[in-house]
């Protein structure tokens, strides 16, 4: 099976978010970019799994020339090669309209991505993806194997969980628990330098979406401290002035 | 022109977060001067959906919906909408809620907005306000498109039931056994609790508890509240706790009306999932725990103290 993993690059999950440009702009100065962590159990898993039954594993992301080095991580993980479609992912609409028109010309037949970005959170571009190229979704799988065609997955669904099957093509989303994320060794690092990276030009799609800016949530007014001797007050608080239960 | 809204049902019973929905899709249709068309598909529920705003329900039925499959719901709901001019459609950010939305939004050619926390400011253009940055910014996503998919984070938006009582009427639609791709296994519900995405209280505790064998005290203070139980990654990943109670950054995000968090530090990644609940309190043996400056109310103390004071003074008040 012929495997393409969506890599979104993000910053670290302990940035501090700041804006620039009259909030206009995510400030990157100082920030450290990584593998979306999600996007790191799908790539983990999807070695785990071309390991034990054959076929390739690519990477694509689109973003612009800043991304390579945390491609070169992914590559450095064990992907085979890696594409990067050559723009500023302007939407989810957007990115998966890329991901998708290279999906078809690579005739890949099993497609992971994460559950969410982490900087986006729009946990969008699989379903998208999926339904561009017309191939069965399954979001949100935290257990996933490969038998030949056919690809048995755990997702969670709204108060519990659901074990499919499914065969190729089909888009799948990774969260938490589906592996532990592989960490590069230094033979992987070295073999990265070298393995193909290979950037393509974006083509012309739409994006109906725009950030128009960015604000940061409201702060708290600042913690009432309840002295424990008298935490029942707590409670009172909840009841006569919150009026929560 | 109208709005449609999806209203999910879970064996029969609408959810609180469809409520919210048609609420949402009523005072939008309000302010683009149209009307809110409310859909089931499966088993719809018993509540009348007018009251909330809808001016017209319509039920997708038949045995292929008996069970969620992305790709049949988001068919039959294109295709509804479809039929009755929807241009907006919104849907509650519930897992099958947010597996539909991307498969809706292709098949009408329409812009999509996922993470919605509030009402569409339709001022100048059309600004929906999401999360991002895991609930550590807010967005202000300008749409320039004419057909809209909006997803809505539940227990943001308040629901009213200041409408009528209306019929609902069956909606055909085309799918068939055909677009069934996938087969399902087995599907494993717990049965009685109260989904923790959906839930306005959540109790939580962090590895300050010690041990599983401590969590009674959890259990007891969200049962007398009518809470739902969360926990923090390493309590979930020690197997303490169920894998779904995790909540946080690389867990579930969360938006309940109250969080009660005891015997977690507070960290980034943490409240990364927590951080935009409405009240928060915080009880942690160490004053100096990053949580307290994320809190909105925080006792200094022993969580095994402080707990059965709490859990005391609720059954009093519950009697
Ligand atoms: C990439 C990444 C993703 C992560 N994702 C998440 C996530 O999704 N969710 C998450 O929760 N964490 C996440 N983490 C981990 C996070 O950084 C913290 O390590 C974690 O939240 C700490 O859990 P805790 O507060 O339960 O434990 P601790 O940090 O050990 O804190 C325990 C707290 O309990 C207090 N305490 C001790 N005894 C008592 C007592 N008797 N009564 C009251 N208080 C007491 C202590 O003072 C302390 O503040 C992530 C980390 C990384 C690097
Ligand atoms: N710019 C991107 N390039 C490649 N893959 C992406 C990109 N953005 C998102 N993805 C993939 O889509 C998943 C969901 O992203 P999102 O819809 O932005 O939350 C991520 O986990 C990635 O796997």
């Amino acid at each position: 099976m012929k495997i393409l993993v969506c890599i979104s690059v993000v910053p670290d999950t302990t940035t501090k978010i700041t804006f620039t440009d009259n909030d206009t702009q995510f400030n990157k100065t100082g920030v450290q970019f990584i593998i979306n962590p999600y996007d790191e159990l799908s790539l983990t898993r999807a070695l785990e799994i071309t390991e034990a039954n054959g076929g390739s594993v690519t990477v694509i992301t689109v973003g612009e020339a800043d991304t390579e080095p945390v491609i070169r991580k992914a590559l450095a993980m064990g992907a085979g090669d890696a594409i990067r479609i050559d723009a500023q992912p302007k939407d989810g609409m957007y990115v998966a309209a890329q991901i998708a028109e290279q999906a078809k010309i690579g005739g890949y037949d099993f497609i992971l991505t994460g559950r969410e970005s982490i900087d986006y959170n729009g946990g969008q571009v699989q379903g998208l993806i999926a339904e561009m190229l017309n191939w069965p979704l399954i979001n949100v799988v935290m257990k996933l194997d490969a038998e030949g065609n056919t690809i048995k997955a755990t997702r969670d669904i709204d108060g519990g969980r659901e074990s499919l099957s499914v065969d190729l093509p089909v888009v799948i989303s990774a969260q938490k628990d589906l592996c532990e994320p592989r960490i590069p060794n230094m033979r992987g690092i070295m073999m990265a330098r070298s393995k193909p990276l290979n950037v393509v030009v974006a083509s012309d799609k739409n994006d109906y979406t725009s950030i128009a800016s960015y604000e940061l949530p409201p702060a708290k007014s600042g913690v009432k401290m309840i002295d424990a001797e008298n935490a029942e007050e707590l409670i009172d608080i909840l009841h006569n002035t919150e009026k929560l239960f | 022109m109208a709005v449609i809204v999806y209203a999910e049902s879970d064996n029969g019973i609408y959810k609180k977060s469809s409520f919210e929905a048609i609420t949402y899709g009523k005072d939008l249709a309000t302010k683009l001067g149209t009307e809110c068309i409310a859909v089931s598909i499966g088993d719809a529920g018993s509540d009348n959906l007018g009251v909330y705003g809808a001016i017209k329900v319509l039920n997708v039925t038949g045995s292929l919906f008996n069970s969620f499959n992305p790709q049949t719901y988001a068919k039959a709901l294109s295709e509804v909408a479809s039929a009755n001019n929807g241009d907006t459609i919104i849907i509650s950010q519930t897992y099958s809620g947010k597996s539909i939305a991307p498969l809706v939004a292709v098949k009408q050619d329409a812009a999509l907005v996922t993470g919605v926390v509030d009402m569409v400011d339709t001022t100048s253009g059309f600004i929906v306000k999401k999360t991002c940055f895991s609930s550590k910014a807010i967005g202000h996503v300008s749409v320039n498109h004419s057909k809209k998919v909006i997803t809505l984070i539940p227990n943001s938006y308040k629901i009213n039931k200041d409408g009528s009582e209306v019929g609902a009427e069956t909606a055909n639609t085309s799918v068939s056994e055909s677009d069934v791709n996938t087969t399902i296994i087995s599907t494993d519900k717990v049965v009685g609790k109260i989904p923790l995405t959906e839930a306005e209280l959540v109790v939580s505790a962090g590895r300050g508890l010690k041990g599983p064998e401590n969590w009674g005290m959890i259990e007891d203070l969200a049962e007398a509240l009518g809470a739902a139980t969360a926990c923090s990654k390493p309590v979930s990943d020690m197997d303490w706790r169920p894998h779904s109670e995790h909540v946080g950054q690389t867990g579930i995000t969360i938006k309940p009306n109250l969080y009660i968090a005891a015997g977690i530090s507070g960290a980034i990644q943490h409240l990364a999932g927590v951080g935009s609940s409405k009240v928060i309190c915080v009880i942690n043996t160490d004053p100096e725990a990053p949580f307290f400056k994320a809190a909105d109310y925080g006792i200094v103390g022993d969580a095994f103290e402080v707990l059965p004071k709490l859990i005391k003074r609720v059954k009093e008040i519950r009697g």
